[in-house]
Parts: C-alpha cells; structure tokens; sequence
C-alpha cells in the first residue's frame, strides 16, 4: 500500500517536472531540423518562472470564472498525467480512475478552457473556444474508440493493468493495436494544438485555436495554463509509450534496479517520441481549419474499426 | 401491521397522492393570491418529500416485492391495485426528490406567473398523475395515471396561450400523447390475452404469449413518443419550453422519467422472457436518439429549446443502456444486464437532477431578463452569481464530466458496452461498437452544447439592456437550484450508494445484480472486477480539489499576487460593441459546417452588396428539421386532403344522406354475410 502510494507521488512529482523539459526538448529539436540553433532546453523552465512572477492583467469584465479555471484545468490535467504509468506499472489512484476517466479529466479541462476563452466577450476567445470544440467533438470520441481497443485487448480499462498486460507473454501483435495506434498518434496531434491541427507559434486569427483561447491570459494564470498544455503533451506520449513500447517499465513491487531502468527507459522512450512528432511537424504544413475534422474522422473510423474487430474476432475476457 | 411493512407504505403513498388531488382543488381557490399559491407550492414540496422518504424506504425494505393494496373503488372492469415494488418505489424516490424541490423553487418563481390559476391547479395534479403511474399495479390505473398526467401537463403547456408557438406547442403535444396512450392501451390489451387480467400480477403469470415483437414495438411507440425517442420527439422541444420554467423543469426532468418507467415495465417486467433481437430495434433507436437530440440542441438559440432538445439525447442515452440489458438478459448474461439496467437507471436519476436544475436556471434567467433567445443574454454571471454557479454545476454534470454524476452514468454504461463481446449473436456484436461510438460523439458534442449554453447566457458582455439590468432571483430558487447542484456533485463523488439503491430493481428485472458498492473501501465503485474496471468519484474529486489548491497557494504565495484590471486585449484591438462577440449561431457555426450539411440540410449563402453600392452584407443560414418534413409533413397534408375531402359530406341533401346510409347497410350485411 505504502509502496503504491509512493510511487503515484514520485509518478505525479515528475510528470509536472519533467513536462517543461519535454517542450523544450521538442522546440529544441524543432529547431535544430529548421536549422536554427534553437532555444535552450531549460528555457520554458525560464518561461514559467518569468510568467509567474509577473503581475497579471486581466480584461475589466472578466469574472471569476476566468480566475479560477487556470487552477482548476491545471489540477485535471496533472491528476490525469499523474494516472498514467511512465517508468513503473502499479499507481495507487490506477484503480481508482481508469482510461475513460482520464479521456473525461481531460475533456473537463477543455471544458473550463473553452469557457474561460468565452468569458472576456472578445471575438478571438468566441473562435478559439468554438473550434475547439468542433476539434474535440471528433477527437474525443476518436480517443475514446481507441480506448476501448486497449481495453478490450487487454481485458481491462485500467491504465495499469493495460499496460502489465502489454509487458506480459499475451500480448501479441494485432491489426487492431496498430489501428489503435494510429488513431491515437492523430488524437495527440490534434489535441496538442500541433501542426497540421494548430500552430501555437502564431498568433494569425486564421491559423490559431488554443492560442486564441487564452489570448487574454497574462501572468501566473498564462503560465499555468502553458504548464497544463504541456503536461497535457507529456502525457499522450506517456500514454503511447506504456501502451505501445511498454519495454523497460518496471513492474508493481519490482526492486529498485528495475525502477531505475524503468525511468532510463522511459526516458528514451520520450526523447524517442518527441523527435518523431516534431520530425512529423516539420514535415508537414499546417491544414485549413475544415480539413481538421476530416483528419480527425480518419481517427474515430480507424478507432471504431478497431473496436469492431476485436468485437467480432475474439471472446472477450 | 408495522409502519414499515410494504402495504402500509403503499397506503401512505396512496394517500400522499390523495392529498396533492385535493391540493389540486384547493388551488382553484388558492390560486388567487399569491400567498395562497405559495402555501401550494409548500405544500406540495412537503407532499413530495414525504413520498420520496416513502417510496425509499419501500425500496430498502428487506422483504422489498410488495402487496399490492386493493381498493374497491375501481373502475367498471376491475379492482385498482396500488403498491409499490422495488422498480415502481426507484422510480417513485427519483421522481418525488426532483418533485420537491422543483416544488420549493416554485415558491419563489410561481409568484411571478401572470395567471397563476391557471398553473397552480393542475400543477399538483400533474405531480399526483405521475404518482398514480408508478403505483399503478393493474393496466387500468396505470392508463389512468398516464392519461391524467399527460393531461394535466398539457393543461400547463397551454397555461401561456398567448402566443402562436405555444398554441401549436399545445395541439402537437395533445396529438402525440392522445397517440402514444392508445398504443399503451393496445399493448397491455395483448399482455393481458383472451383472459383479461388487467392486474400486473395476472399479467406476469400469463406472460410469453407470443405477442412480445407487436408489445415491443407498441411499448417502443407508446412510452417511446412520451420520452421523446427520435422520430417521436417532434412535440417535445415545442411542449416542454412552452410551459413555465419550473413545469418545464417537471417535463423534462421528471415525466420523461415517468415514461422510461413505462418502457421498463412493460418490456423488462410484464411481456415476459425477451428475445436477444429486442434489443436491436431498441438500440438503433437509441444511438440515432442521442445523436441527432444533441445535434439539434446545438442548432438551438433558444435556451429552454436548447435543455428540451438536449433531453432527447438523453433519453438516448438511457435507452441505450435499456437496449444493451435487453440483449444481456436475453443471453442469460445476469450481471452484465444487471450492469446495463443500472447505468439506464443512474442516469435516469441524474437526468432528473441536471435537467431540472438547468431548467430551473433558464427561468431564473427568463424571469430576470424576459429573454429566452441567447443571442439577447450574456454576462450574467456578473449580475446572477449564485444562478451562473449552479446552472455551472449543471452545465459539467450534464456533460458527463467528472466528477459530477453525469460521468458515472456514462462510465457505466460505457464498461456495459465493453462487456458485450460475450454477446453470442452477430448483429449485436457489430452494433454494440457503433453505438458506442455514437455514445462517445454525442457526449463529446454535448459538452459543445453546453459550452454554447452557459458561455452564451452568462460569459461575455451583455447583448442587450434587458440582460444589462438584470438582477439575481430570489432565495427559494436560489436554495432549490444550489439544492440540486449539491445532488449531482453528492450522486457524482458517492456513486456506490445509487447502484446500490438500484440492486433490489435489478434482482426483480433481470434476476441478478451487482456486487454490494458502498462497502467498498475508499468509496471505490467495482461493477465487475476490480482487475477489470473501477472508478473512484471521490477521491479523484479530492485529488483535484488538493491539486487546484496546492497550485494556487504555491503560485500566488511564493510568486506574484499582483492582479491588475485593464481593458480587454483582444490582439489590439477590442471593440467596445457587444455585438462583435461571438454569438451562438456563430459558436455552432463549425458543427454546423461538419455535422449539419447532411443532417439539417444546412446551406449557408452571402448576400454581398454590389461594387459601390453601400448596403451591408448578409449571411442567410438555411436549416431543415428533417424529420419534421420528411415524416410529419407529409402525415399533416394527407389529413389536411382527407378532412378537405370529408368536409364535403357536411352539406349535402337529405336524399343523399339516405342514399349513403342504406349504401352503407347494404356494404355491411354483404361484410356480415361472407365473413361467415
């Protein structure tokens, strides 16, 4: 029981500390494929710093609903990146909240975004929240149809038990995993505000969703809620890391070599992942707003097949 | 007799509906001050209190399949039986708990009505009506009930007949609940065979008559156009938001209840053993229910059209998990349809309290503002706190995000669907994953919805004077709507103690049920297997609640706490006109795009001026409820041709009169003579 309880607060430690360095191993890489030096790695730490310190200035009608809801997506966020296993399988709150209810913390989150975009009575937060939730009507049933594929797999919804699954004799090789992967893989680009779904480097009404959202935070709120979107991107990768190369994470109640290698592991893993997204980033441009529905289509199609075959090809258990 | 012996109960609960029939008359009187209307509504609020304690204790009682109290006063063809059983008494607690504290916002909204002899009367006779369905054990007072029920509801529809719409809300809702009774009458008329038991209990000994397809498909049209199960939903979005808020409220949060009951009992309980191709129709139905309720929802601008659209889709929602038991139960899959039967009925309970709660809210905003119409609200979380706070609550818990109570319904129903490949049959295999895909689109879209809602009525800056100067409701709203905001965080963090609630409704309906929750430790719920799924409300609750405030400490006390106000920056350039903001229409506008070309025919053109020309452009949304025109439509002009066509027997002469009357003798003694 101890044992749980200390891994879900190492678990919840380093998600939140580990997230800023994830962006900036992603930026940094970004810019070294554009040839650019690029930022340091410990910048957005820098970014966080500077921002909370500052005063913040918010609009004259804003409520508290635009105070408070920072906080509030911030602590979803984190319970939700806090539930999935990065270098060791076995959490203590993994029983208490499985994958949908990581999916719903997550759309809680966006939820209060979306309001707290609509809450100044500007016109760039009404088109940030709208398009976000047009992205979301797809993205998440998409997450979700790739949620019941793993759980189906694995005969389980929880994030633990998938993931010791995965790591145990079983498991083996299927279309619908693959299929899974993929829908996955388009979800995180798509909720991740990143190219092709949305640029967060710009600030063109044209191009920009998440940006827009939050285009009247200042201050600590801004910086928030910057930490929030990246551990929302931590944890995609954790997610597709402890389900699809579950290799290396260590077991409930292994020693302490095996958490060791497991956090190496998981490292890679993350290091691995993130040159793959931003290689995927660079290599493509940024779509039309209404094509992004069509992208994130093909991930609920490929979810429910998903599904669907492992509905009619095996019993479940 | 004990006090808590089930027939006593059931006399009490007799005579609680007894006392809300002769509420309903002194409101006649009553309803002349609005003092009396008051004590009306207290009294009823009371009345239903006392039922709700009632019928749970009925539930919770050890020996819960009870006697049914004969009365001798029945109609010509029978004795009345009134009682309750463990799915009448879960559905009597739902139902009188919503009741109550409708019945206590009443007391302060009912005192704005414009004509309150015409609300106060029927109100309790609606809430008895409703009452009189669920103690119903016989087919005739349950007919009974209903008709009294949809009666006095329509009574309450037309209360505000001053305007078009609601006029035509009033003669739609007449015609489809004239129609969906008498396919009720005609279901329990095959239930009860060539014998004629009209008592449940006879009718359950005389069960699997072979008439079970027909009675589904009657039940699925009967309570089916009650519940507002696409294609029968069409008077529902008109009816509902005619009446005032809190009969709204009533409408659609509890007797929506009334006729999922309907469908439960007749289906799960009197036709017998199904078949596993029941639950095929039921969940197409179902999927198609969800999914076009919120997509119409979101086409909405009018809010209370907006909560009536939306109550269609959960409704879906409801009758998915209906759907899913049906096949589970059909299988002999016992804990699985006991799992599926308690996700419907969860989220029948949290509908109840959601639905109520928003429409409560939408009075309070239609009382403060005289507005209905988004596109003429916003701001208001400035000038109505505790109403934006509660319809808040409402706006997450209908959303189905944790960790409000509309999520454990979901959860529930989305590990009933994940169960399902151990379904042996084919067709049900492949539409289970679609409908679940359904479910998951129409709760992401529902979350889209109600964004729109609370973003457009209490965010931003006011869209006109009225919602410029409007000012908070009065405390007995305030504390109903807080009330039921509390209910749907409590149902959402204590889940274990509803599924509980609902084991003795699943042991009588499908034969099993799920393992004991509330014993669980750390107030975890378990349907299954704890290796396989489970779900803590309150402490992911706790965990966010301890992460916000470990944020925010951190943050503001060893960083900055600096706050300043200035305008709006709006990339540089914030416009001081309200009407730049986003409006409704415009925040549909993307779903529209995606989902509305196909489903509402939705053409959008510019009207541009000409070079030089100074007009201004304009946007012309085009939008088709296509059921309406599709089915109804064409309905209405055979009608129309046929009434047309009829008319013209109204003025002929004598001898024609004769001639057809001797034709037509003449036509039945031939009928007369071959049918032998």
């Amino acid at each position: 029981m101890t044992h749980e309880w200390l891994t879900q607060l190492a678990q919840a430690a380093l998600v939140l500390g580990l997230a800023p360095l994830l962006s900036g191993v992603t930026r940094k890489i970004r810019a070294r494929l554009l040839r650019r030096q690029g930022p340091s790695l410990v910048q957005p730490y820098r970014d966080l710093l500077k921002l909370i310190r500052k005063e913040a200035v918010i609009a004259e009608n804003a409520s508290w609903l635009f105070r408070a809801a920072p906080y509030v997506i911030f602590a979803t966020t984190w319970v939700a990146a806090a539930l999935v296993p990065t270098f060791a399988t076995g959490l203590m709150l993994s029983a208490s909240a499985d994958l949908i209810v990581i999916v719903a913390l997550l759309g809680t989150a966006r939820f209060l975004l979306a309001l707290a975009g609509l809450d100044v009575g500007t016109s760039f937060g009404g088109i940030g929240s709208s398009r976000e939730m047009m992205f979301a009507s797809l993205a998440e049933p998409a997450m979700l149809m790739a949620v019941f594929t793993l759980s189906l797999f694995a005969g389980s919804t929880e994030l633990s038990s998938i993931s010791a699954y995965m790591l145990g004799p079983n498991a083996g090789v299927s279309i619908s995993l693959a299929l899974a992967l993929v829908a996955l893989v388009i979800v995180t680009i798509g909720e991740n505000a990143r190219i092709p779904v949305d640029n967060p480097a710009t600030h063109l009404e044209l191009t920009m969703v998440h940006e827009a959202m939050i285009l009247e935070y200042s201050g600590r709120h801004l910086a928030v809620i910057e930490a929030a979107a990246s551990l929302k991107l931590l944890l995609y990768l954790s997610l597709i890391a402890c389900v699809f190369i579950p290799w290396g994470t260590a077991l409930s109640g292994a020693g302490a070599l095996a958490y060791a290698i497991g956090l190496g592991a998981y490292a890679i893993k993350l290091a691995a992942l993130a040159f793959l997204l931003v290689m995927f980033e660079t290599a493509t441009a940024k779509m039309r707003v209404f094509r992004v529905p069509e992208f994130l289509g093909v991930a609920l199609m490929l979810g429910l097949l998903g599904t669907i075959m492992l509905f009619v090809s095996r019993v479940s258990r | 007799m004990s006090l808590a012996s089930p027939s006593c109960l059931s006399q009490l609960a007799a005579t609680g509906v007894g006392l809300l029939l002769v509420l309903a008359a002194l409101g006649i009187l009553a309803a002349r001050r609005t003092l009396g209307s008051r004590l009306i509504y207290a009294a009823c609020m009371l009345i239903c209190s006392g039922l709700a304690v009632i019928a749970l204790a009925a539930l919770l009682a050890p020996d819960s399949r009870s006697e049914a109290i004969e009365l001798a006063v029945g109609l010509p063809l029978g004795r009345t039986f009134l009682g309750f059983d463990p799915l009448s008494a879960a559905f009597a607690v739902i139902i009188n708990l919503a009741s109550a504290i409708v019945s206590g916002y009443a007391i302060g909204y009912g005192a704005h009505a414009r004509e309150p002899q015409r609300v106060v009367p029927f109100y309790p006779a609606f809430i008895a009506g409703m009452n009189l369905v669920l103690l119903a054990q016989d087919a005739f007072s349950f007919l009974v009930g209903w008709e009294f029920m949809s009666l006095a509801s329509w009574a309450l529809v037309v209360s505000e007949d001053t305007s078009e719409d609601n006029r035509r809300a009033a003669i739609v809702y007449l015609i489809m609940a004239t129609g969906g009774a008498l396919t009720l009458l005609l279901a329990f008329g095959l239930l009860a065979g060539p014998e004629g038991g009209y008592a449940f209990a006879q009718i359950r000994r005389a069960a699997a008559s072979g008439a079970g397809p027909v009675v589904l498909i009657l039940a699925l049209v009967g309570a089916g156009s009650k519940a507002g199960l696409v294609p029968l939903h069409a008077w529902l979005p008109l009816a509902h938001p005619a009446a005032p808020s809190h009969v709204s409220a009533l409408m659609s949060g509890v007797m929506t209840k009334v006729a999922v009951y309907g469908f439960v009992r007749i289906i799960f309980d009197l036709a017998g053993p199904p078949s596993w191709w029941w639950s095929v129709p039921v969940l197409v139905v179902a999927g198609v229910t969800a999914l076009l309720g919120v997509l119409y929802a979101l086409m909405e601008h009018d809010l209370k059209r907006l909560l009536a659209y939306h109550t269609v889709e959960n409704i879906g929602i409801i009758f998915i998990g209906l759907g899913l038991a049906l096949a589970f139960e059909a299988n002999g899959l016992g804990v699985a349809a006991a799992l599926a039967l308690s996700a419907a009925i969860f989220h029948v309970f949290n509908h109840s309290l959601f639905k109520s709660l928003l429409f409560l809210g939408a009075g309070a905003v239609l009382n403060a503002t005289g507005e209905r119409d988004m596109e003429h609200l916003g701001g208001l979380i400035h000038r109505m706190p505790i109403t934006a706070v509660a319809f808040l609550a409402g706006c997450i818990a209908i959303s189905a995000l944790p960790p409000f109570n509309g999520f454990v319904s979901e959860w529930l129903t989305f590990q009933a669907i994940l169960v399902s490949p151990q379904l042996p049959q084919w067709i049900p295999r492949l539409l289970v994953p679609a409908i679940g895909a359904t479910l998951a689109c129409s709760a992401a879209l529902a979350a889209a919805c109600f964004v729109k809602a609370f973003g457009m009525t209490f965010l931003g800056r006011p869209r006109s004077d009225a919602a410029k100067a409007a000012s908070e409701t009065d405390r007995w709203s305030q504390s109903a709507m807080l009330a039921l905001a509390g209910l749907c965080l409590l149902a959402g963090i204590l889940p274990g103690f509803v599924i509980d609630g609902l084991a003795p409704v699943t042991r009588m309906l499908v034969g099993a049920r799920l393992a004991p929750q509330s014993t669980q430790p750390w107030l975890r719920i378990i349907p299954i297997d704890p290796a396989r799924s489970a779900y803590n409300g309150a402490l992911v609750f706790v965990m966010i609640l301890i992460a916000a405030a470990v944020t925010a400490f951190v943050v503001r006390r060893l960083a900055s706490n600096a706050l300043r106000r200035s305008p709006a920056w709006d990339c540089g350039f914030p416009d001081p006109s309200p009407a730049t903001q986003y409006t409704a229409g415009s925040f549909a506008q993307p779903i529209r795009h995606v989902f509305g070309s196909v489903v509402f025919r939705a053409r959008e053109h510019v009207v541009m001026a000409k070079p030089g020309e100074i007009s201004t452009a304009r946007l012309h949304v085009e939008l088709h409820d296509t059921i309406w025109e599709t089915l109804y439509l064409p309905i209405i002009r055979v009608v129309d041709v046929m009434a047309d066509r009829l008319n013209r027997l109204q003025f002929l002469t004598i001898r024609r009169y004769l001639t057809i009357v001797f034709a037509a003798l003449i036509l039945l003694l031939i009928i007369v003579g071959t049918w032998r």
